[in-house]
């Protein structure tokens, strides 16, 4: 249809190589086209974290690759592309310069205009393939292995704010950490909430970190958290008593949501938006997403949280993010532009 | 033909068109400057410059020449990740050159050569050529002082005064090396784009803990 655009999306900001495809139609809405992800996830498993330096070489031999297969997908070629956007930051700093270098080279060849975007403006405007446009202002709750962030969306092209973010280990991290003190494989998620739901969540009193009546409102602290089960594992090993893994996961994990959706429900209110959006690695967690649908029921607060495919790091989310920055109008980035590893989270788009 | 030259395996960010028609490569346009840390910022817009300055599309280019190391990996990855994506984008050959060799084939002196360039850590990227720039050994990375000297006059590249001997130039890979030492290659299918990184990632695996748990069935 004519006014219509094709966008592409390009991330490697972490250990998944995303390419994406989306069309942006003359009246602004944005629609998945295709989503290609390879991810070097199990090359890290080993080490028990992402190890910079693997992801990278992983990054430059799937870029092409992954290019094709969204090609494949969306049926469309590299030709079909009107503009391209590109995570420019926040993530590691060798990662992303793949992308980016990738990504001046096909807006180049194909003269196309490029746009340096945000990762975390993507993991927000990801939801808008799914559930369409988003209100004006709404709360957004990102939490993965990277980040853990309340962000105050007034326009996913125009103002984002952060509200709160964790002052230590993202929540992600704090699965990890303590999958692994469990002996549970990496990434911790999904085998923590495997063993939870065979848990009780309300046997072991976990610390909530942050939430005394003079700890700052919207912020988050894991760290305590996982020293606390690491401790409290350790006591019981030294007692001679065996470990109740599944609820020692149902616990921990009963704190982690509890402390996520309280803060956010709480922001929501205070800042008076009436949407919350769930995005990330973790949004897929069981336990995190009833407790939020519950508590954002109770306060009339309504919330989105994309499928999981769209939630985890992909290039269909700067894509999105890319196709919603051109509608908006906004200049295209230099092609001197650098890559931004603490790239900060009101900078949407490079100029 | 006309062939896209890259490479960012030094702190040189170095960019390129060259003809080959038959004779020796000729550079129509080339861009290069020094700074390590700008090699992501630098290469497309240098290279958009050469272009330009020789009257030519990115289109217009018959082929890609990358170098492809060895040389610090974030910088290196640079250089290849831009040619892996004209080269797709632009539906043209990109063929890996090593970047010692472009060096090698540049050097403006007669007899053996050796080629160093900086590795960090304390190391050098070598690699050892014949008086007709064949490659006979390398590339390795080594401590300077264990690179084996014996039998050449002169060395080339980057750290080539770490290896006690005459130095020449080129220090940095040139458009014309890249495409010289790509020659017989650019003939053919081409190679794999794979880096020449010549060492391990750095990680360490976490040490075991020893099991005393009681798990949940699935
Ligand atoms: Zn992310």
């Amino acid at each position: 249809m004519t006014g219509d655009r094709v966008v592409l999306g390009i991330e490697s900001s972490c250990d998944e190589t995303g390419v994406g495809l989306v069309r942006l139609t003359a009246d602004g809405t944005v629609e998945l086209l295709a989503d290609a992800v390879a991810s070097s996830v199990d090359e890290h498993a080993r080490f028990g974290g992402v190890v910079p330096e693997i992801a990278s070489r992983a990054h430059l031999a799937a870029m092409v690759p992954t290019m094709r297969r969204a090609l494949d997908q969306s049926g469309l070629k590299l030709s079909d592309v009107d503009a391209i956007a590109v995570t420019a930051g926040p993530g590691l700093a060798g990662a992303l310069m793949v992308g980016v270098a990738a990504a001046k080279a096909y807006a180049s060849a194909l003269g196309v205009p490029l746009f340096g975007v945000n990762h975390l403006g993507g993991h927000v405007a990801v939801d808008t393939l799914e559930h369409g446009p988003l209100p004006e202002r709404c709360l957004a709750l990102l939490v993965s292995g990277g980040h853990t962030q309340l962000l105050l969306v007034e326009g996913i092209a125009e103002k984002i704010t952060e509200v709160g973010s964790t002052i230590d280990d993202a929540a992600g991290e704090a699965y990890d950490k303590v999958a692994r003190i469990l002996d549970l494989p990496y990434p911790g998620g999904p085998p923590i909430d495997r063993q939870a739901r065979l848990g009780d969540p309300a046997a072991i009193a976990f610390p909530r970190g942050l939430t005394g009546p003079r700890d700052p409102r919207y912020d988050f602290s894991f760290s305590g958290l996982k020293t606390a089960v690491a401790r409290w594992v350790e006591t019981e090993q030294r007692a001679g008593r065996e470990i109740p893994v599944p609820d020692v996961c149902a616990s921990f994990q009963e704190a982690v949501a509890d402390v996520l959706t309280a803060k956010a429900v709480r922001a929501a209110r205070d800042l008076n938006v009436d949407t919350l959006v769930i995005s990330g690695g973790v949004a897929a967690n069981s336990r995190l997403s009833a407790l939020a649908a519950q508590r954002c029921a109770e306060a009339g607060i309504r919330l989105r949280v994309p499928r999981p495919r769209l939630c985890t790091d992909n290039g269909a989310m700067i894509a999105a993010l890319g196709a919603h920055v051109l509608a908006a109008g906004a200049k295209p980035s230099p092609l001197d532009m650098p890559a931004n590893p603490g790239l900060p989270v009101n900078t949407i788009v490079i100029q | 033909m006309l062939v896209i030259a890259l490479d960012t395996s030094t702190p040189a960010v170095t960019a390129g068109l060259v003809a080959l028609d038959g004779g020796r490569p000729r550079a129509l346009a080339e861009r290069a400057t020094i700074n390590p840390r700008a090699h992501g910022e630098l290469l497309m817009p240098h290279l958009l410059d050469a272009m330009a300055e020789a009257g030519h599309e990115l289109a217009d280019a018959d082929a890609i020449v990358v170098g492809a190391g060895p040389g610090p990996f974030t910088g290196l990855r640079v250089g290849m990740a831009t040619a892996a994506a004209l080269g797709q984008a632009c539906g043209r050959p990109v063929h890996p050159v090593c970047s010692l060799d472009a060096i090698a084939a540049e050097a403006a002196v007669d007899g053996p050569l050796l080629v160093a360039t900086d590795a960090r850590r304390k190391e050098v990227y070598w690699a050892a050529y014949d008086a007709d720039r064949r490659r006979i050994d390398g590339p390795h990375v080594q401590r300077p002082a264990d690179v084996p000297t014996s039998g050449f006059t002169t060395a080339a590249g980057t750290m080539a005064e770490l290896l006690g001997l005459a130095v020449a130039e080129p220090r940095h890979p040139t458009p014309v090396g890249l495409v010289a030492a790509a020659r017989e290659a650019l003939s053919g299918e081409p190679a794999p784009l794979v880096p020449l990184y010549l060492r391990r990632p750095d990680a360490a695996e976490p040490g075991k803990r020893k099991s005393v748990l009681t798990r949940g069935g699935k």
